[in-house]
């Protein structure tokens, strides 16, 4: 599949809250390095799945969403819970298995799950959780309220059987919920055109009678802008809408492995198009750069505090592995 | 003041009082809606309570089971019906990786307030993809609770109390015992726990556990046993999980004698479990080994005389009884 960038520049002019942005991705990128230097002092267990490079899809779409608003995600969701609002130290802590994790240790990097601020949950079957926004979308729509329910799922997701079913029932209900492809042009380690027979995912939403976007996934003020499309339609009673944010990971699918199938220049040219470099490029070419710095700085301060803080929690105890099994 | 109904009819009864005291509760299925259900458990309850509240959905199991668990986790209390149990099986993910877990996963942020009632069982001639005991296939599942009920009675006040349950509730109605007849009384008393097994019958020389189509045949052997001077004690548990473990210890203390009668091959069933937990943990009450009575290992067949043969019959449980007191 030849690759053909949609708008090779951020699109949109910048909007007030550009710094804000620029720091929730900030965070989300240093929050993964300093998971894969836990990970490589033995502190994180079984695997990770980082989003780095992806950063602007969830925190493009989440800049979108009110409170009350909710939303599930992938074992990829590292960026997605923290999008939402969840805080970094208790993100670290439920990865590092400690009690004072966002689920007390019993989650880990596949399950961060922060209900109070919408984040339901990380889900590590490919594509068991796009239900599960359906229910909380019908949740909204059987109370009347406004609130929409976001799912955030890979292009491996659009092959499962979940997918159809889903964006099927979401459909027919006109449920206000929002599915958003992360197309990071690999499912694990086959190219999206060995496993599906046509490029554009976003045109599979034309079977299930609802718009299909396609984004660029790496300019975040266009992943707002498509969003806030989409929540307006939601809200408004008039159905969901298909998602497809074109973005690359910058590592492997997991922790084992170094992404060795992927071209060198599909790589570089991916890496050109950083999505923090891009944001932070247009900030300072409108005279922002100072502040850029200083976000930076900041972010990076917060995220080591968080990583601290969360290495002095104590591990769970054993008795709460044999709580919230029933209420 | 009570009514006289069939343990079909009950169901909707049941459904019905319950979506009267509480607005939270809705139904989400195939065909439940102007059709009344594909086993018509549904008749009435769409005339009165709308589109709203019974969702008729497309045939999209997965999405059934995870929008009901979406909803359920928002705080609504979603009664789905999987038409079949055997249908569970094409959302197994959804029942076993989703519905399960969500409460454990995210350390208790949620609780998962959701019925799933299916039809089940044996000797109707469906055949092997409509027949199966589907209750034993999510036995070593922690999270979910598992109810069985055999008569009018226990599956009114079940369901109610499996629709007030927070916590994910398998609710299996055996297709063979659809036109047992039974006497529903009003109000809150008839509302039954989950966890309190039955004593059908006492006896003092033998313990026999059985449940649905097997307690009612269990209760006509009894009769037969007794008629020549054995008398046997029948203990329906109605629920699998949690199971009345001491309702079957006490009734051992007295007999000494067990025999475990189930419509299921042997190996990973409820029985087997049963038999292994006695046996361990109950072996001095014990003065003959305990005796499981269950169907061959092979596929619920369609004939009429292999589906008879199928399925343990009152004189198979009548002669197993006589070993064991023999013994």
């Amino acid at each position: 599949m030849t690759y053909h960038p949609v708008n090779p520049t951020l699109a949109d002019p910048l909007p007030a809250d550009a710094l804000e942005l620029l720091r929730s991705m900030y965070e989300i990128r240093f929050f993964e390095d300093e998971i894969m230097g836990l990970f490589s002092q033995n502190l994180v267990r079984g695997s990770t799945h980082l989003c780095q490079g992806q950063e602007a899809v969830t925190v493009g779409v989440c800049s979108a969403l009110s409170p009350g608003d909710t939303m599930t995600c992938t074992y990829r969701g590292h960026g997605a819970v923290l999008a939402m609002g969840a805080p970094l130290d208790r993100a670290f802590g439920e990865i590092l298995g400690r009690a004072g994790g966002l689920c007390g240790g019993k989650g880990g990097s596949m399950h961060l799950a922060d209900v109070s601020v919408g984040a339901l949950g990380s889900n590590a079957i490919v594509g068991g959780h796009l239900p599960t926004t359906v229910g909380a979308a019908l949740a909204a729509s059987y109370r009347g309220t406004s609130e929409v329910s976001v799912a955030f799922f890979g292009d491996g997701s659009t092959n499962i059987g979940a997918f159809h079913e889903s964006l099927n029932l979401a459909s027919i209900w006109k449920l206000p919920a929002i599915f958003v492809i992360e197309n990071n042009q690999y499912g694990e380690y086959s190219t999206l055109a060995s496993t599906t027979p046509i490029e554009r995912l976003s045109d599979r939403a034309a079977s299930y009678g609802m718009p299909g976007v396609f984004v660029d996934g790496n300019d975040v003020i266009a992943m707002r802008s498509a969003t806030k499309t989409a929540v307006e339609r939601a809200r408004a009673g008039e159905g969901p809408t298909l998602i497809e944010a074109d973005t690359y990971r910058h590592s492997g699918h997991s922790r084992s492995d170094p992404a060795k199938y992927r071209p060198e220049e599909e790589v570089k040219s991916w890496f050109a198009r950083d999505p923090i470099v891009q944001l932070r490029n247009a900030i300072e070419a409108s005279g922002g750069a100072d502040a850029a710095a200083e976000v930076e700085r900041t972010a990076h301060t917060d995220v080591d505090a968080a990583r601290d803080l969360a290495l002095t929690w104590p591990e769970p105890e054993l008795s709460a592995g044999m709580e919230h099994i029933y209420s | 003041m009570s009514d006289t109904l069939n343990y079909r009819q009950v169901i909707a009864r049941a459904i019905a009082d319950e979506m009267r005291e509480d607005p939270d509760v809705f139904m989400i299925g195939e065909d439940i809606g102007a059709a009344g259900g594909a086993f018509k458990t549904a008749a009435g309850l769409f005339e009165e309570f709308g589109p709203r509240r019974v969702r008729d959905t497309p045939i999209s199991e997965q999405a059934i089971v995870g929008a009901a668990l979406g909803a359920a986790i928002m705080g609504l209390r979603p009664v789905a019906e999987i038409m079949f149990a055997d249908f569970a099986g094409v959302c197994y993910d959804q029942i076993v990786n989703q519905v399960a877990k969500h409460r454990y996963m995210t350390g208790g942020q949620v609780t998962v307030p959701l019925t799933i009632r299916m039809a089940n069982g044996a000797g109707t001639g469906f055949a092997a993809q409509h027949s199966q005991a589907g209750e034993n296939w999510f036995l070593n599942v922690p999270g979910l609770k598992i109810v069985v009920p055999a008569t009018v009675e226990d599956l009114y006040g079940l369901l109610r109390g499996s629709i007030r349950d927070n916590d994910p509730v398998l609710f299996f109605e055996h297709k063979g015992l659809f036109s047992v007849k039974g006497t529903v009384p009003t109000g809150d008393a008839a509302v039954l726990p989950l966890g309190v097994a039955s004593v059908v019958r006492e006896g003092s020389d033998i313990t026999i556990v059985a449940t649905q189509q097997m307690r009612h045949r269990s209760v006509e052997a009894a009769e037969a046993l007794a008629a020549v001077g054995i008398a046997a004690e029948v203990i329906d548990p109605r629920t699998l999980i949690p199971f009345d473990d001491a309702a079957v210890a006490r009734s051992l203390a007295k007999t000494s004698r067990l025999l475990v009668v189930q419509e299921s091959p042997q190996d990973g069933s409820w029985g087997a479990s049963l038999v292994s937990r006695m046996t361990t943990q109950h072996f001095t009450l014990l003065d003959a080994p305990p005796s499981l009575l269950s169907s061959p290992d092979s596929p619920v067949p369609y004939a009429g005389v292999l589906e008879d043969a199928w399925l343990p019959s009152v004189d198979a449980i009548v002669a197993r009884a006589k070993e064991l007191v023999a013994f």
